[in-house]
């Protein structure tokens, strides 16, 4: 791999890569299983130059904002990289929030340049938070159909431009990317990473988990997630390896590229790796009662052997009907975007399928403790990477406190928000909101949240403020979302809910009506983000002298009572 | 020669589609009606809902893309999306 120690920015060390592994294939493009591309790092070079070319050309400078809003696909990438060579700042957008929650974040961060799928576009374009988002000047549509109304924006195929573009330097402290961790209904949480930030990952996931020419990542996680932008570009391409994308993300294709691309490495939610768990199982309990217990015996021989560490070549050769099904050449599943019940982290490590898995966040610079699988602990989320420094604050009894921690990975802030910047990062300590301990061996356990948000088992941050709008105007005196643990703490970080809290008015009772009413607002929402029951308080809400409701103070009471009782279905 | 894909109202789309998805997902008979919100109704995850995309595409003889059904929880409105591609 390159020695990133040298580099101050993502664009000279890939420019240096693409330079260093010139005809080994970066990129695999596959769609419903049949294969679209493959590009190699000299290609990938010409076709980002284009375009860095054409945005120069265009008035795109150091500093400039430029989005992205894509399904994972090689142009992603491509354009990626062109906006670093010019010394333009990311904004990568989750390409599945709705239009609306698309233009408030392209608004917030001050992007100028989009660019997007003509999918996403006609979406975008419609839609009525458009007008007010005046910073985006040039749209570029990637697979716009010839002839198709772009509505003001231009084919990405065609944003190129001849001559050689001018590499603009950056330096570590420069601003590389703003990646907004949640906050599209309340405060936008957008994290200012610098390229600092991502060099200094790079080195030290890399120290645990190494890349190699001949490494197949497949890209599934989305891009603009802090995973795979790290494990599924940056990290492949300073060490000369391939990425694999699918443009159909269908479990049948996701299945098929396993073994067609004899994949090695692959990042998933937790949501995904239960389903394979799931699948895998039922297979097992299908095998005719001889060949179940020859696997059991196996199984057990792995699990005995592999109990210090993992022995890739062993546990493929005695459990190789289930390996070839990956592939045969899968060195390691990364779960990551949420938490992962140790027996689903089990189930594979017995398989012999090691699942590196670890705790972080965005505002971390993503990974902050990693399995180091020696010896693998499904307990817990591994011990602090190198170079970051992990504590406990304000430990009770139990030792179990807020994770708080300090390392250049840090992002320098929240975009606009120096509050909210100041109440996060703590004299240097990012404080997570996140409650863990240490064990005896230096590994990290978790045990709740200190915030009032959720994290699905698709990865999803849901904070509670972001999904009030959708009971603005209810019926009622007043209304407040909770996440059920910030309220009642469980020590616990799965089965996360949201509860919405109602205080009605003098004489009125939750009819039906009323009820369903709830229930129909709650349906708009995206599936992620329901609540799933309401509390009926009869109490006013707690409020500060400007009448917003005082959250702490309304939790503390309501804690006080007992929740099993007072949740009702909606 | 007639053909008879052309031939589906909407109405009989989205009959095959509850069909299929009660079938598919073991739904008791009858259970499922074209305004139900599917993820809620059948309690199912963002994966197993693409286990159904899959299903209606041999079923109907189309390619779904992805992007077509982002958002989409409703029999209704998925069968307007299958109904367009017929």
């Amino acid at each position: 791999m390159l020695d990133l120690s040298k580099y101050s920015s993502i664009g000279e060390a890939v420019r240096d890569a693409l330079e260093t592994w010139p005809r080994e294939v970066c990129l695999y493009e596959s769609d419903r299983g049949e294969e679209k591309q493959r590009i190699t790092y000299r290609e990938f070079k010409g076709r980002a130059l284009l375009l860095a070319k054409w945005l120069q050309d265009s008035g795109f400078r150091a500093g400039d904002r430029a989005s992205i809003i894509m399904t994972n696909q090689s142009k992603w990438l491509i354009s990626a990289y062109a906006i670093f060579f010019c010394g333009g700042t990311l904004v990568p957008l989750d390409y599945k929030l709705k239009p609306e929650e698309q233009w408030t974040l392209l608004k917030h961060s001050g992007a100028s340049v989009l660019v997007t799928e003509y999918p996403i576009w006609r979406q975008l374009s419609g839609s009525a938070g458009r007008a007010p988002a005046g910073s985006v000047k040039t749209v570029l549509v990637t697979e716009a159909p010839v002839g198709a109304d772009l509505a003001g924006a231009m084919a990405w195929e065609s944003a190129k431009a001849t001559g050689l573009p001018i590499f603009v330097p950056r330096k570590r402290d420069d601003l590389a990317c703003i990646v907004y961790s949640s906050g599209t209904g309340g405060t936008p949480k957008g994290c200012m990473m610098t390229h600092g930030n991502y060099l200094e990952q790079c080195v030290a996931l890399t120290s645990l988990y190494p890349f190699w020419p001949g490494v197949k990542y497949l890209s599934i996680l989305p891009t603009n997630h802090a995973i795979d932008f790290m494990v599924g570009f940056f990290g492949p391409f300073t060490c000369g390896a391939a990425v694999v994308h699918l443009r159909t993300l269908r479990p049948e294709y996701v299945r098929e590229a396993f073994t067609k691309y004899q994949i090695t490495h692959v990042s998933l939610v937790p949501l995904v790796l239960k389903n394979l768990q799931k699948g895998l199982q039922a297979r097992f309990d299908e095998l005719p009662a001889e060949k179940r217990r020859l696997f059991e015996r196996l199984r057990s021989v792995n699990k005995a052997l592999t109990k210090s560490r993992p022995i890739l070549p062993l546990s493929r050769a005695l459990l190789k009907a289930v390996h070839a099904a990956f592939g045969g050449k899968l060195e390691a599943i990364i779960v990551g975007g949420a938490f992962t019940e140790p027996q689903t982290l089990q189930f594979f490590y017995d398989l012999g399928i090691p699942v590196a898995n670890g705790y972080g966040l965005t505002e971390a610079g993503t990974a902050v403790t990693v399995n180091d699988l020696r010896p693998f602990r499904a307990d817990t989320v591994g011990k602090p990477l190198p170079g970051m420094e992990v504590r406990i604050v304000n430990p009770d009894a139990d030792g179990i406190g807020q994770v708080s921690v300090r390392s250049k990975t840090v992002m320098a802030g929240y975009l606009n928000e120096p509050e909210l910047t100041a109440q996060t990062i703590v004299d240097g300590w990012l404080m997570t909101g996140d409650m863990g301990r240490f064990d005896a061996t230096g590994h990290l356990q978790l045990f709740g949240r200190k915030k009032n948000m959720i994290v699905t088992e698709e990865g999803k941050n849901v904070y509670a403020e972001d999904v009030e709008q959708a009971f603005d105007g209810l019926p009622v005196k007043e209304s407040c979302v909770f996440a059920a643990n910030y309220v009642w703490p469980s020590r616990s970080m799965v089965g996360e809910q949201l509860i919405l809290v109602i205080h009605l008015e003098h004489g009125q009772s939750f009819t039906e009506d009323l009820r369903k009413d709830v229930a129909a607002r709650n349906s708009r929402l995206i599936n992620y983000k329901r609540i799933h029951g309401v509390v009926v308080y009869d109490e006013d809400f707690p409020l500060t002298a400007s009448l917003k409701i005082i959250r702490v103070a309304l939790a503390e009471r309501l804690g006080k009572l007992n929740r099993e009782q007072l949740i009702q279905p909606v | 020669m007639i053909n008879l894909k052309a031939m589906r109202t909407l109405e009989q789309t989205t009959k095959e589609i509850l069909e299929l998805a009660t079938k598919h997902f073991k739904a008791a008979p009858g259970s499922l009606q074209s305004g139900d919100d599917f993820y809620k109704k059948l309690g199912i995850d963002s994966l197993q809902a693409l286990e159904l995309l899959s299903r209606l595409e041999n079923h109907f003889h189309i390619e779904l893309p992805d992007y077509e059904v982002q958002g989409v929880s409703d029999f209704k409105t998925l069968a307007e999306r299958v109904q367009a591609r017929l």
